[in-house]
């Protein structure tokens, strides 16, 4: 049991819980700090897996910009508790398990092709951390189109939010 | 680094995935379900990150920026027309968002 | 004994977080009286005087009133994120100082560097992404007190911070142009070295501008004056901390100076050059400036035992007095005073970042909210924009290269 296996089961086990909390609260802002915490383990998970970079990333725009804006717009619209209905006792106690048995068998005939099973396993991985520095690379001169693309998309949607929201005079 | 299996990865990825469908189709309120979206964008950028370090190219990485970028640009529209919604139906319960519905 | 040279990473570290908790958080209690004594010697008056000699017990005092007065809970509330608001504010305060070195990595024991607890080589990027999560504590305490002005407060307080945080990013990105990396270590290598072998070549000189708006956003960031209309007492009761009482709110109070003294160590290391000394290498005696320095602090403090304290406060003046001299004698021990240098450098500057803050808290008034946010959005942000371009210039026409 090393220790990176360690860490990627608590991890995995908080990232999981959270989803689950995220299903199960009553309260949206509950959810909202359940996908927060949901988040914070990918981070993590991301900086097992030998990409600090995007794990910052993922902590300043997802964790610490998206979801602010999630709880501020929970405040102000004072989402209150949910109202319970239950759609159908079929969805509930044989779709959730149908549903299961589909992924375990599509995981055991992915597993059972070869390329699979190696890349599964591990051949081929790099041994030391993907620095910012390759990894600006290729996006400034490989993917530089899409780059500033992604710019023009978020002057659009700065644009979209800020005629959506506007008061009525 | 590479002693955990790239493949408990994906295992994770998957079962975020799913919860993420299962918040989409059983709750009532918009906001939450706005929020399993991301729910599953996340599951999908730990396949990328994942499968960037098995294959050793750094091209998942870069997709993963883009997607989270474009997950912001996303969240930002969506809730403007969120707060719009409600303050027009004076609810947050999605089944009462019917006015389409014949 | 085999378990601390096996795992030598493990014992050094913890012993360092032990030591760095210890001392930060005897900082944050002291900060508390270095502010109230300038403010009010601004204010010409002369604050904590009475609770230990020249106030030095207040903090102490603060603490234990703190610890004793009633918790209450307002009944309605979110009894979950009421707790969680002011764990998570300083558990994210504290966090941040993890990542500051503050010392040269040469100075090792048992092969690990004892000034510094985390090397990153994405140093920067990850202190900003924890400043950038504490704006939930301010947003979270806000909504879960159940109280109109507490949401309006934190509502505010977040927003501001959001807003500050764009500038405070974008001042800095002109330093990581010039260094050329995001590790801090070597951000305040490349500063050594001096222009003329006079002036030291730190980042605030190429990068005057980004240092302003920096300053300016960091002020902002930390919800201080003249940026604190959120939680002035005049305006909105007290704010997003407004519902919240003893040992919470005391919680509350350190994770504002523990991100006070975050921003003034990033200040330090990103424009003043860390830990390196103002004084070019030639000059030899400057080896000799902090054992001098707490040398004449204990001379200052005997003096004023012997002439102005009476009664305890003699007793107590004397112990400070006894301690700085003791310091001092060991600042000039021959095998320490080489190893003291850096940490003594890095502290002086952050004390002189830290005493601008609180002169500038003196000083100017508040801010409106709307011309806080017009000025974050509309000046220091273009200002901050401007900087960046201005420097990515510089350097494709070659004028400056980084090493």
């Amino acid at each position: 049991m090393s220790v990176q296996l360690l860490m990627f089961f608590a991890c995995a086990l908080l990232a999981v819980g959270g989803a689950v909390v995220l299903i199960l609260a009553r309260e949206p802002i509950h959810s909202a700090l359940a996908l927060i915490l949901v988040m914070v383990s990918l981070a993590v998970l991301y900086l097992l897996l030998g990409a600090p970079f995007i794990a910052a990333v993922q902590i300043i725009v997802y964790a610490g910009a998206i979801m602010v804006l999630f709880v501020f717009v929970i405040m102000l619209l004072n989402a209150g508790v949910e109202e319970r209905t239950d759609y159908s006792k079929i969805a509930k106690f044989a779709g959730v398990p149908l549903a299961f048995f589909l992924l375990l068998e599509i995981a055991h005939w992915l597993y059972h092709a070869e390329a699979g099973a190696a890349i599964a396993n591990g051949a081929g991985a790099p041994q030391e951390a993907a620095s910012t520095y390759t990894l600006s690379e290729l996006l400034f001169r490989q993917y530089l189109f899409p780059f500033e693309a992604t710019s023009i998309l978020i002057l659009i949607a700065i644009l979209g939010a800020l005629v959506l929201a506007r008061r009525e005079e | 680094m590479s002693t955990v299996p790239i493949s408990y990865y994906l295992a994770l990825s998957g079962i975020l995935f799913g919860l993420g469908v299962v918040a989409f189709v059983f709750k009532r309120n918009i906001i939450t379900i706005f929020m399993s979206i991301e729910l599953m964008l996340n599951a999908v950028n730990l396949a990328f990150v994942a499968f960037a370090r098995a294959l050793g190219q750094l091209d998942g990485l870069v997709f993963v920026f883009f997607v989270i970028v474009v997950a912001a640009a996303e969240v930002a529209v969506g809730l403007a027309i969120v707060i719009m919604l409600a303050q027009n139906r004076e609810s947050l319960n999605v089944e009462r968002m019917n006015l389409l519905k014949f | 004994m085999e378990f601390i040279t096996q795992h030598p990473i493990l014992v050094v570290s913890l012993v360092k977080i032990a030591v760095l908790l210890f001392v930060v958080m005897t900082a944050l209690a002291y900060l508390t009286w270095f502010e109230r004594k300038v403010v009010a010697h601004i204010q010409s008056r002369w604050g904590p005087y009475y609770v230990g000699a020249h106030g030095l017990l207040q903090p102490l005092a603060d603490g234990l009133k703190f610890l004793f007065k009633e918790d209450l809970t307002p009944p309605e509330s979110d009894r979950f994120i009421y707790v969680l608001a002011p764990f998570l504010a300083l558990a994210l305060a504290l966090t941040a100082i993890a990542l500051i070195p503050f010392g040269p990595p040469s100075v090792q024991v048992l092969g690990q560097p004892i000034f510094i607890i985390s090397n990153l080589d994405i140093g920067l990027l990850f202190l900003f992404a924890i400043t950038s999560m504490g704006v939930y504590g301010v947003a979270l305490a806000g909504w879960s007190s159940n109280n109109k002005y507490s949401l309006l407060g934190g509502l505010r307080s977040s927003a501001q911070m959001i807003s500050y945080e764009v500038s405070l990013t974008l001042s800095v990105v002109g330093v990581v142009l010039l260094a050329g990396t995001l590790k801090f270590n070597d951000i305040i290598a490349d500063q050594s070295g001096y222009y003329w072998h006079l002036i030291p070549k730190w980042y605030v000189v190429p990068q005057i501008v980004g240092f302003l708006c920096y300053i300016t956003a960091a002020i902002a960031e930390t919800n201080r004056i003249p940026f604190d209309l959120p939680e002035g007492e005049t305006e909105l009761v007290a704010g997003f901390h407004t519902e919240y009482s003893s040992f919470k709110f005391a919680m509350f109070f350190m994770a504002e100076y523990a991100n006070m003294i975050t921003v003034s160590c990033l200040a330090t290391i990103l424009f003043f050059g860390g830990w390196l000394s103002p004084f070019p290498d030639r000059w030899t005696w400057q080896l000799y400036v902090p054992g001098a320095g707490l040398l004449l602090l204990g001379i200052y403090c005997a003096y004023d035992t012997v002439t102005q304290m009476h009664g305890i406060a003699r007793l107590q003046l004397t112990v400070v007095t006894l301690l700085a001299l003791g310091l001092g004698a060991l600042c000039l021990i021959p095998v320490v005073m080489p190893l003291i240098q850096g940490p003594f450098w890095f502290t002086a500057k952050v004390l002189v970042f830290l005493f601008f803050y609180v002169w500038v808290r003196g000083t100017l008034p508040r801010f409106r909210y709307d011309q806080l946010m017009s000025f974050g959005w509309k000046l220091l942000l273009p200002v901050s924009l401007a900087n960046l371009v201005l420097t990515a210039a510089w350097f494709v026409y070659g004028w400056v290269r980084h090493g």
